[in-house]
């Protein structure tokens, strides 16, 4: 594996409170790879995303996004920073008072200056390769199915040309077929564009389909990281528990078989 | 910055085009001017090759544009052939292909005046349901009372008490500074105008007929309907979007019978409440400020504030307070349940309840003055 790590979390300590979420936490994202990451509700896997992404503040440790060192970056780095990257929020987050094109153009038109016809079709492209159809760009969110909003959520995410792209359960509320369509675009997506993707996910199809790798997070650190044989492997309780368990066992028996 | 991204050369019907540099996000805008005048300049052009070696960095906004420029020369029948370029890139190329083919049919330009009439006629059918919901509600609120009336242990009696707190108890400070202020401020304009005429004594009939009448329950009211209504409509939007209120109907309960009737039942309650409260104050306030300024004492003022007012006034004014604070609790609670799913709807209803209550208690407020006229009160 010599791809250079494009995410590096190093001992990081997050806490509220009295409370430690994450305990001297170390993770690597390596370039052009889907990691998924695992762990129970609660185990703090939103809030290791948020903290990369800079909504949370970290007590200990340091995080280094495409080289860059977060706890000693200056605004204007921190802005650049932030438009190499796409998240896509649990609940898709679309600005409710925008259409669906006005959305996906939002961060184009913040960040760079294009005509509007380019702006148009640049809008329109992302939101056909995410699989909506022209007819639904002038829709409000609050006329978009659970599935529907969390294409446009992504096509907003993927609006810049992100070289990473942040998913906090993309699949969660989808029906397993919405669900597998949404892995194998992400899938897609990750190729063609050349994407490095961190994926926080409880779906153990998405794990099969989408994820280069995998780590579980339990007691505030990773107990196990790597491809899906590693986890069936590990020793760790939870993770024999959730990969072996009553529904983690049929996807082991397709790992096997396959 | 300020490299070439894009080169040309015609040989007879040949045309060689050499991209370099980054064609990406960064370089949209310049790479568009490029592609265009490169799609428009050689059209005499039957055979077009672009060389992509020179390329550098290749994202989807360089690859969209590549694409236009190649469908440019499509739609003329010339023949465009793209070199050098990775493997990689052809894909992302080729998903962009795929993608624009049918754009969305522009929106039908509609007639200036046929649109403005039609605004006009919109804005008449709004007003004409906006009355009809608010009928609704009201007969809505209605039925619910004379189902709580059979069945009263089932009235939310809890729920009541915690609004009465929000809506009546913690509103006392202000309600009091306010009507305070505007009891001193109507003496004194009392004092100073009829000080001309030697009749400084009169601005205390002034302040007691105004205050117990007119002014003390109206300010009342519109505060109320600022505070209390908006919140109401704000509350009641974000259960709507939310979906709490459709889990409440699932359940067998009656939104208006859990949610709307207490809030109502409180503002009846609360506004009669807040009204004397503010009566009060607002004459303590006059007296205060005929003593100061216009140096009639306490003795003389309470003598001269017995002879004016009579308990009509009192009584005109207290009477109206519940039927603002039923007035104020309906559009408050109309209007939360028109919320639809976005931030932008609840700002939006938030705004017209207040500007509506409001409305309403001032033309009902005149209806009243025409009632208790003709009944000589």
């Amino acid at each position: 594996m010599a791809q250079r790590p494009v995410i590096r979390v190093h001992e990081l300590v997050v806490g509220f409170g009295d409370q430690i979420v994450l305990d001297h936490l170390s993770l690597e994202v390596r370039e052009g790879e889907i990691l998924g990451v695992v762990g129970a509700s609660g185990s703090g896997k939103s809030v290791l995303l948020r903290t990369i992404i800079g909504l949370l503040p970290r007590r200990q440790g340091s995080i280094e996004v495409l080289g860059v060192d977060l706890a000693r970056t200056s605004e204007t780095e921190r802005r650049a920073l932030e438009r190499r990257w796409g998240i896509l929020f649990q609940q898709g987050a679309l600005f409710s008072s925008l259409t669906v094109r006005e959305n996906v153009q939002f961060p184009m038109r913040e960040n760079l200056d294009l005509s509007p016809r380019l702006m148009d079709e640049m809008a329109l492209a992302k939101l056909e390769m995410v699989g909506l159809t022209p007819e639904d760009v002038n829709k409000y969110p609050a006329e978009l199915s659970g599935g529907m909003t969390k294409r446009v959520a992504l096509a907003r995410a993927l609006a810049l040309d992100p070289e990473i792209v942040f998913l906090d359960e993309p699949t969660s509320g989808l029906d397993p077929i919405s669900a597998g369509d949404f892995d194998e675009l992400i899938r897609t997506l990750q190729q063609t564009l050349g994407l490095t993707v961190f994926m926080v996910t409880h779906d153990l199809e998405s794990l099969y389909t989408a994820c280069d790798r995998v780590a579980a997070l339990a007691d505030g650190t990773i107990v196990a990281e790597g491809p899906l044989e590693t986890m069936l492997e590990c020793e760790h309780p939870w993770v024999r528990t959730y990969f072996k368990g009553k529904r983690g066992g049929l996807l082991a028996d397709r790992q096997m078989s396959a | 910055m300020g490299e070439v991204l894009l080169t040309s050369r015609l040989k007879g019907e040949r045309l060689e085009l050499a991209a370099s540099g980054s064609w990406t996000a960064a370089h949209a805008d310049e790479l568009e001017t490029l592609v265009d005048s490169a799609a428009t300049d050689a059209t005499e052009a039957r055979n077009v090759s672009i060389d992509m070696a020179g390329v550098r960095e290749f994202d989807t906004f360089g690859a969209w544009l590549l694409e236009r420029l190649s469908r440019a020369w499509s739609a003329t029948g010339a023949k465009t052939e793209i070199i050098g370029m990775p493997q990689h890139d052809r894909n992302l190329l080729a998903e962009m292909h795929a993608v624009n083919q049918a754009p969305p049919r522009a929106r039908a330009r509609e007639n200036r005046l046929i649109g403005a009439l039609a605004t006009v006629g919109r804005a008449g059918a709004e007003f004409g349901r906006n009355f009809m919901l608010f009928a609704d509600m009201l007969g809505a609120v209605g039925a619910a009372t004379v189902r709580v009336l059979a069945r009263p242990h089932e009235f939310r009696f809890t729920s009541m008490v915690n609004q009465l707190d929000r809506v009546a108890w913690r509103a006392v400070p202000i309600i009091i500074l306010i009507t305070f202020l505007i009891g001193g401020i109507i003496s004194q304009q009392g004092i100073f105008h009829f000080r001309k005429f030697g009749a400084e004594l009169y601005s205390v009939d002034l302040v007691g007929i105004l205050v117990l009448r007119e002014i003390g329950v109206l300010i009342v009211a519109i505060m109320v309907a600022g505070r209390s209504g908006s919140s109401y409509t704000a509350e009641l939007g974000s259960m709507k979007m939310r979906e709490e209120i459709d889990a409440l109907r699932t359940m067998g309960f009656d939104p208006v019978e859990v949610l709307i009737l207490p809030r109502i039942i409180v503002l009846i309650i609360a506004l009669p409440v807040l009204t004397f409260l503010g009566c009060m104050a607002a004459l303590y306030g006059g007296g205060l400020v005929a003593w100061l300024y216009g140096g009639i004492s306490p003795d003389i003022y309470l003598a001269r504030l017995t002879e004016a007012i009579s308990l009509t006034h009192f009584k005109v004014g207290m009477l109206k307070a519940p039927f603002m604070g039923l007035v104020i609790g309906v559009v408050a609670c109309a209007e939360g349940l028109k919320v639809k799913g976005s931030a932008e709807s609840l700002g939006l209803q938030t705004t017209a309840s207040v500007v509506q209550s409001i409305f309403l208690v001032i033309v009902l407020d005149g209806l009243f003055a025409i009632f208790f006229a003709s009944i000589g009160m």
